[in-house]
């Protein structure tokens, strides 16, 4: 994060006036308290901050926040923030997704996005749904998890996105609850600050296509172990737990992609000389 | 002895024979001495073991495009190079290199009826195992089109020098054995004296040329995807970005790198991406989302021979479509094709400064031909077209990013601006850019992208008007050039003929194209589309005359210059 800038403000202040369409008790009016809770914590000055979003539920929240926001195309919100935070190093970039968005579509681009580490947060609400499309299979859906579009199920192991990400390079790796606003907002500020790519996915229920996820409020649990920057004890983590343990699960050190944005200015005319008879 | 206008020289031999080296060299050689020339490339889809070819015409003026026939064919060997023969027609006049040890002479070559006679590059390399047979080809070339002695010399020097002396006195043995090779051969032609006096040219090629114009015109942020024929505009800009401030991003697939390129422009940098077929047809939904969100970026497609993989050595103006009407939705963006290798430099920076005043995507409708083509030019003025966004300054009223009712196009917040935070949106929007549904608010925000395009004074950049007469040939892109040499051809014989070849191809500018075929009886489309796509888009947008007729041949065969004025002149269509 850049120019830390402390003044004090409430996460209100970070709220817009768009009345948010997300169904009655979803998970992510909590997130989104989270996140503008966190950018008051930090005291981040709203038009030093963009929110970057792709397509679906979750991908609604850039214009819920008084940051600046970008609602792009399906599945390429981390195109966008790497493109728009190597052409603006000043700004704090945020990126929101889905399962769907950044697991399905935007898989690749989830990749590589580890690995390039530009200094950026990227928060993905996972319900194990597509909710906006009302109710088919995502990467992470279980596999007897009966739709109209996989009838029976997709018999399909479901993606793993935090050994996904770490295996691909992300500099920080956590899990949160939606419900627990609090530790949410607590890892989304330890996010921001880290260095480098960080990446957290937030359960975040879906009660309209998913009603079977109120149980995750008791099935959630802060990991028994602290966070680790050994990569192999943070994958041998990962692998075995159960996709309900809580907290920074892998904080690295890798440096962040740092770009040549701003550097030397030279006239035009040097750059024409190569082609001189 | 004839003096002529243009002598054409081939070289031909297996990919990584060098011979694309060695057509480089005798065009830069030829430039150095005062000559001009256009270099061309056609090769197979092999990095190494393939076939290819250099094409180049040299001259004493600029030249836009090939003729009819090779004068001089050199083939180091002849692997696989009966591929070219519809690419390199030969006459009985022709004078061809053969190596004996190159393989059969393939049977075009033998039908053409041209003199033969053997080099034996490959027996010479085997006494001086240093030696490479291009460089006694380019000796050979040199000595046969009468280069001053110290031309070659002087660019080996150059080229090699980096290297040592003793790799300069091995390329310099080997040119000097080939020219004695060719000693007392008689090559009957003779280009005119070289203009004295011509330094400040450059030599440059089309994508080059694309690069630096995109830097001109205010580019300080590019992503990319490497795709043939385009990926020389990115390296090319890979390290000079840098040195004007800017950056270039490598991302995973042209997904990616046209929505970095979103990314980089909504913080206010000015970007680019640069690909061809394949990769534009990746990109096409988020030029459709920089249409709506009103983000400004100039994308560059390098046109090869498609559809789907297609020939992507190749060149072919067959993305026309694509890039007029491939955005779903009614979205009104700019279209714009650069006429020739110098312009590829204009046509980029004017691109640029379109996209960035009309905040919009700028698509850029280069082609392999252009865009791998070498030549010499003047060096372009710098006509001061830079990228100027209006932009949402010292705001105090809640902001209005899709404000209605101002000026055509309305001032963007850059992040960082306070008070101009706003959700850029491919939604459709209000205003403000809040997402919508109504009816009112869709058509307000159609009206607004429509309008801006509509109400911009393009001025006479939109095309190229040259000529009076009843006769006019109307082409884009790449042809324009051979179109111009075909109506030079016809005015020599007498037949006034008008070249029409519009640079902007959207928005469409029914009123000026009107005035430019005021008074034509007969027109001739010409254009390098299986389809005639060109044709069907004119037709679509503009009256035509009752008498037009349509020269459209797919690639990656070139339309020459003879080609279009037999066209032109013929008595009856076609």
């Amino acid at each position: 994060m850049n120019a830390e800038v402390r003044v004090a403000r409430k996460a209100s202040d970070y709220k817009s006036d768009i009345t948010p369409i997300w169904c009655p008790g979803c998970g992510d009016y909590h997130v989104l308290l989270s996140l503008t809770k966190a950018l008051a914590e930090l005291g981040l000055p709203q038009e030093q901050t963009a929110l970057i979003s792709g397509i679906g539920c979750s991908s609604r929240i850039p214009a819920y926040t008084s940051c600046y926001g970008f609602h792009g195309v399906h599945g390429r919100a981390l195109a966008v923030a790497a493109g728009l935070k190597v052409a603006r190093p000043d700004l704090t970039v945020l990126v929101a997704s889905g399962d769907g968005d950044g697991y399905s579509i935007g898989g690749n681009h989830f990749l590589h996005a580890c690995r390039r580490n530009v200094d950026m947060t990227y928060i993905v609400m996972d319900n194990h749904i597509y909710g906006m499309t009302k109710g088919q299979p995502s990467p992470t859906t279980e596999p007897d998890f009966d739709t109209a579009l996989s009838p029976g199920g997709t018999g399909l192991r479901p993606f793993n996105p935090l050994a996904i990400a770490l295996a691909s390079g992300a500099n920080f790796v956590a899990r949160a609850f939606s419900g627990n606003v609090s530790e949410t907002t607590s890892i989304i500020v330890d996010a921001i600050r880290h260095p480098g790519f960080s990446f957290v996915e937030v359960l975040s229920p879906c009660v309209t296509f998913r009603p079977d996820q109120k149980v995750w409020k008791s099935m959630v649990r802060a990991a028994p172990v602290a966070v680790t920057s050994d990569p192999a004890r943070a994958a041998r983590r990962l692998m075995s737990d159960d996709g309900f343990n809580l907290g920074v699960l892998y904080r690295g050190d890798r440096r962040p992609y740092k770009p040549g944005m701003g550097g030397q200015s030279c006239d035009l005319t040097e750059l024409e000389k190569e082609f001189e008879l | 002895m004839a003096e002529v206008s243009s002598i054409s020289v081939a070289f031909v031999g297996s990919g990584g024979a060098g011979v694309l080296t060695t057509g480089g060299m005798l065009l830069e050689a030829a430039c150095s001495t005062g000559w001009s020339g256009l270099l061309t490339r056609s090769v197979g889809p092999q990095i190494r073991g393939g076939e290819a070819a250099a094409l180049v015409r040299l001259a004493a003026r600029t030249v836009e495009c090939h003729s009819d026939r090779f004068d001089l064919l050199l083939a180091v060997d002849w692997n696989n190079a009966h591929r070219f023969d519809a690419e390199i027609p030969l006459g009985s006049e022709s004078l061809v290199i053969s190596d004996p040890q190159g393989g059969p002479v393939p049977r075009f070559v033998a039908a053409a009826g041209a003199r033969i006679v053997d080099v034996p590059m490959k027996d010479m390399t085997k006494m001086n195992p240093e030696w490479r047979p291009n460089m006694i080809a380019l000796g050979a070339a040199a000595k046969l089109l009468r280069f001053p002695e110290d031309a070659l010399q002087r660019l080996i020097e150059k080229r090699f020098s980096a290297k040592g002396a003793a790799v300069v006195s091995t390329n310099l043995a080997a040119a000097r054995a080939g020219a004695a090779a060719v000693e007392k051969l008689d090559f009957p032609l003779r280009l005119p004296a070289p203009r004295a006096g011509a330094a400040k040219r450059w030599l440059i090629t089309g994508n080059e040329a694309t690069g630096l114009g995109a830097v001109r015109g205010g580019v300080r942020f590019a992503a990319a995807y490497p795709i043939t024929p385009a990926s020389e505009i990115l390296e090319w800009l890979a390290p000079n970005l840098p040195k004007v401030g800017g950056v270039l991003l490598q991302a995973e697939d042209e997904l990616a790198s046209i929505n970095m390129v979103i990314g980089g422009s909504y913080g206010g940098v000015p970007a680019l991406t640069a690909t061809s077929g394949p990769g534009l047809s990746l990109m096409i939904e988020a030029i459709g989302l920089a249409t709506a969100a009103e983000v400004p970026i100039v994308v560059i497609d390098v046109m090869r021979g498609g559809p789907s993989t297609g020939i992507p050595t190749k060149s072919e103006q067959a993305d026309l479509n694509i890039a007029v009407y491939g955005l779903h939705g009614d979205a009104p963006h700019v279209v714009v094709a650069p006429q020739s290798v110098a312009d590829c430099l204009f046509t980029t920076q004017w691109a640029t400064y379109l996209a960035e005043a009309l905040q919009v995507p700028a698509l850029v409708l280069s082609d392999q031909f252009l865009g791998q083509a070498q030549t010499a030019i003047e060096r372009p003025a710098d006509v001061a077209f830079v990228g100027r966004r209006l932009r949402a300054e010292h705001i105090s009223t809640p902001y209005k990013r899709y404000a209605l009712g101002g000026t055509d196009v309305s001032p963007m917040a850059i992040p960082g601006t306070p008070g101009g935070q706003y959700t850029a949106d491919g939604l459709t929007h209000t205003e403000r850019g809040t997402p919508t549904s109504t009816v009112a608010d869709h058509r307000a925000q159609l009206d607004k992208r429509r309008d801006k395009l509509d109400r911009f004074v393009y001025g006479d950049h939109w095309a190229t008007l040259e000529g009076e007469g009843e006769l006019a040939v109307l082409t884009f892109g790449s042809l324009t050039g051979a179109a111009r040499e075909a109506i030079s051809i016809a005015g020599a014989s007498g037949h006034a003929v008008r070249l029409i070849a519009p640079r902007l191809l959207a928005p469409t500018r029914p009123q000026e194209m009107a005035a430019a075929l005021a008074g034509v009886k007969r027109l001739l489309v010409v254009e390098q589309t299986h389809s005639a796509q060109f044709h069907a888009y004119l037709r679509a947008h503009y009256d035509l005359p009752r008498d037009t007729r349509v020269l459209n041949r797919a690639g990656p065969l070139p339309i020459l210059a003879g080609d279009i004025c037999r066209a032109l002149l013929a008595k009856e269509a076609a």
